[in-house]
């Protein structure tokens, strides 16, 4: 406790009085006594608690913040000292000057605040005081971990389901899920009829969580509410509300066969087209023409389609002859829509690779993979003429003008690419995310990632530590093979306490 | 000999006593405590009187006199005034003033040869206080407030000023009066030394809250330890007789 001087404005030879209880000689000031005198006589911190009781959660590790406010704040930080100021009564009659924590064991569950304050004394003297507020934290489970201790947590559901047979979608949800790390408010992550289900205990959050997608992927969605309980008497409903997303059934490198009239609609592109690449709209391209299209998810449910040729049926061909078809000896017409400039139109003679020497024939096709074959490259392609395809669009066209083959990427060594792979993803919890990695279509999927660029921008790849960096002095690198560069990789973040592993 | 008294269980007892060296006015209060104390200490030398001034019993504030005389304020009833008159010394002329400052308590301070005044007190004021209490008349202030009365209490002996009294001030003052003075409060730090201290040449009452630190202060400057009645008289007549000798 000190006095504080009140500023004079002359400074004049200030006569020194007797403290009216010690005697010591003292500046004369408003209450006439000594700084210790004035100590021993009043005190401004009456009134303040010097012990108060906060309440901590165990399960979610948030504070009350009265009156129904659970907020997490870590030791020491900002947000908590706040809270414990909240706490204290009193502190209105005092001027607070400082705060500050004061170091405790932090599972002694005390916490100590050294608080400074001003306050008026007899006589209009301003005295500061400094001390110590004692918190001690007392155990008290919050509402929400309450429900969830009784099972009966979850308010909103969000059921995301594609009706489709490959799941590179879902792959690709997940890594953009854990990339804008839109699971936080989660409760729960369960596979469920070949789909997702994720559990929220707001419709706020669950809300959030289908904007999300929706932002990402083509989809539809329906929102339906089940009446839990209700009171008649306050009008207050007790609903839990479902969200069904419905993300469109076509994934990358699938064919699809579009109905006459999106083919208009999409500037005179051919009806048998290819995907691309799926972001928040489908990117088709025609393989007679290299003419590029988008379909977002309002466009797709007004015209929906089917794939007719999925990943699976991918068939491995050899080039034998490629020729490059110039700008001028295209078909152009008025009214056609965009032409990819990214992709190169050619002739190609292929034949398979499980005929290769046995069957001389060749088999001619038109595609826009021009700029990466070459003679004896392998391409994978979907063998449409001999495919079983049951579609509706599919009956309607002229099979006359339907290639035999189209061809949808370039065949690489997937042994030696995988083996060399010196990068992995995250992943939702494993068993939330039931889905079996160790299948192809997982490998796919990674495959995907690493043949395309704009694929991989979007999700966070990580360096795998377990497996070395491959030096470009290896002799089976293939430099023209894709692979995703050390640049794109993150590192992860691994806790490695050497000490506390000695000991 | 200082003194702690109440006067029903207020410590500002100057207002409601009036102590010289010839008389001790007391405020009419709810009991005789207060008379009591005045009484055992004083009734041998000088009459203590029970006193109302219009109708009031703050009388410490509203008159100032010393062994001389006593100025009373316009608004004294003349029954008062004439119980007054009756009950103090022929000696002591009691004259009523015609003041704005009716308070003359709180704008007026003197021992029996110096006064200090207000300095917005009237001039003729002034003359009938020159004249009745017979003193040298200065207008003053005390650290820069008006109501000398209030925040100095004097004696023969000595006086005690408001504690923000500077070293200058006080040394101006000390010049003027004769008598030393010392920056001090009364009641536990209080700064209205006049409120909380009545004081005459060989006694002083202060407020019951009065810490010792105060009271010693008190007992030093008015030099109460060796002054009692007789000492007075034994020192002036050894003057006395020096100078008629």
């Amino acid at each position: 406790m000190e006095y504080l001087p009140e500023p004079s404005a002359v400074e004049i030879t200030k006569n020194k009085i007797l403290c009216c209880e010690c005697g010591i000689p003292i500046e004369p000031n408003p209450a006439n006594m000594c700084v210790a005198c004035l100590r021993s006589q009043v005190d401004i911190t009456e009134g303040i608690p010097k012990q108060v009781v906060i309440y901590f959660c165990r399960g979610c590790e948030r504070y009350l913040q009265p009156p129904a406010e659970w907020v997490s704040c870590a030791l020491e930080s900002r947000e908590l000292l706040s809270l414990c100021l909240k706490k204290l009564k009193g502190l209105s009659r005092v001027k607070l000057i400082d705060a500050s924590f004061v170091w405790t064991e932090p599972h002694s569950k005390r916490i100590k605040v050294k608080l400074t304050v001003h306050g008026e004394v007899v006589g209009g003297a301003v005295l500061q005081q400094v001390f110590v507020v004692e918190y001690v934290i007392n155990h008290h489970m919050c509402d929400e971990c309450h429900r969830s201790e009784a099972q009966d947590f979850w308010r909103s559901l969000v059921q995301v389901r594609q009706k489709a047979e490959n799941k590179k979608t879902f792959f690709y949800l997940e890594q953009l899920i854990l990339k804008h790390k839109a699971h936080e408010n989660t409760l729960g992550i369960k596979p469920n009829h070949g789909g997702l289900d994720f559990f929220y205990t707001s419709e706020g959050h669950a809300r959030k969580m289908v904007d999300f997608i929706a932002a990402v992927l083509p989809c539809k969605y329906q929102h339906s509410k089940k009446l839990i309980s209700h009171d008649i008497h306050s009008n207050v409903y007790n609903y839990k509300f479902t969200y069904s997303v419905d993300i469109v059934p076509v994934s990358k490198d699938s064919v699809v066969c579009l109905p006459k009239k999106l083919t208009q609609s999409l500037g005179g592109i051919s009806p048998i087209c290819l995907v691309y690449r799926v972001t928040n709209g489908l990117h088709l391209i025609d393989p007679l023409s290299a003419q590029i299209a988008e379909v977002n998810s309002t466009v797709y449910y007004r015209n929906p389609f089917q794939s007719i040729c999925n990943p699976k049926q991918l068939v491995e061909y050899i080039v034998m002859d490629i020729e490059p078809i110039m700008d001028k000896e295209r078909k152009v017409f008025p009214g056609q829509g965009q032409i990819s400039t990214r992709h190169v139109l050619a002739d190609v003679w292929l034949v398979r690779a499980s005929e290769l020497g046995i069957n001389d024939n060749t088999t001619h096709t038109r595609t826009h993979l021009g700029h990466v074959l070459k003679p004896g490259d392998s391409v994978l392609g979907y063998n449409v003429m001999d495919s079983n395809i049951n579609d509706a669009h599919f009956e309607k066209i002229d099979k006359s003008k339907v290639q035999d083959v189209v061809l949808v990427k370039k065949y690489y060594d997937k042994a030696l690419i995988r083996r060399q792979r010196a990068w992995k993803l995250k992943h939702l919890a494993d068993d939330e995310m039931a889905f079996d990695r160790e299948t192809n279509e997982y490998n796919d999927f990674l495959d995907d990632l690493e043949e395309d660029p704009a694929l991989r921008q979007n999700i966070n790849i990580f360096k795998d530590a377990s497996k070395a960096i491959p030096v470009d002095s290896n002799d089976d690198f293939d430099p023209n093979m894709p692979h995703v560069t050390l640049e794109e990789m993150l590192d992860d973040l691994v806790i490695d306490d050497v000490e506390m592993a000695e000991s | 000999m200082a003194l702690r008294v109440q006067f029903e269980n207020n410590n500002e007892i100057g207002v409601f006593s009036k102590l010289t060296n010839a008389y001790c006015l007391v405020g009419i209060g709810g009991s005789e405590n207060f008379y009591s104390a005045f009484e055992g200490e004083l009734a041998e030398n000088i009459p203590v009187v029970h006193a109302s001034l219009a109708g009031c019993r703050i009388i410490g504030r509203m008159c100032v006199g010393n062994k001389n005389g006593l100025l009373v304020p316009s608004s004294t009833f003349d029954t008062e005034l004439q119980h007054i008159r009756n009950a103090l010394p022929d000696s002591v002329k009691v004259q009523r003033v015609e003041e704005r400052l009716s308070a003359l308590g709180n704008v007026i301070a003197c021992n029996d040869y110096v006064a200090l005044v207000h300095p917005d007190l009237d001039r003729e004021t002034e003359e009938i206080i020159a004249d009745t209490l017979k003193v040298e008349v200065f207008r003053q202030t005390i650290a820069s407030n008006v109501l000398v009365g209030s925040y100095c209490v004097l004696s023969n002996q000595g006086g005690l000023v408001h504690p923000n009294t500077s070293i200058v001030d006080q040394e101006e003052l000390s010049s003027l009066l004769q008598v030393p003075l010392v920056a001090g409060t009364i009641n536990r730090g209080s700064e209205v030394v006049a409120a909380g201290l009545v004081v005459n040449d060989w006694c002083a009452f202060a407020g019951m809250d009065t810490t010792s630190t105060e009271l010693t202060v008190v007992e030093s400057v008015f030099r109460l330890n060796e002054a009692v009645p007789s000492n007075i008289t034994s020192a002036m007549r050894a003057s006395l007789i020096e100078s008629m000798s």
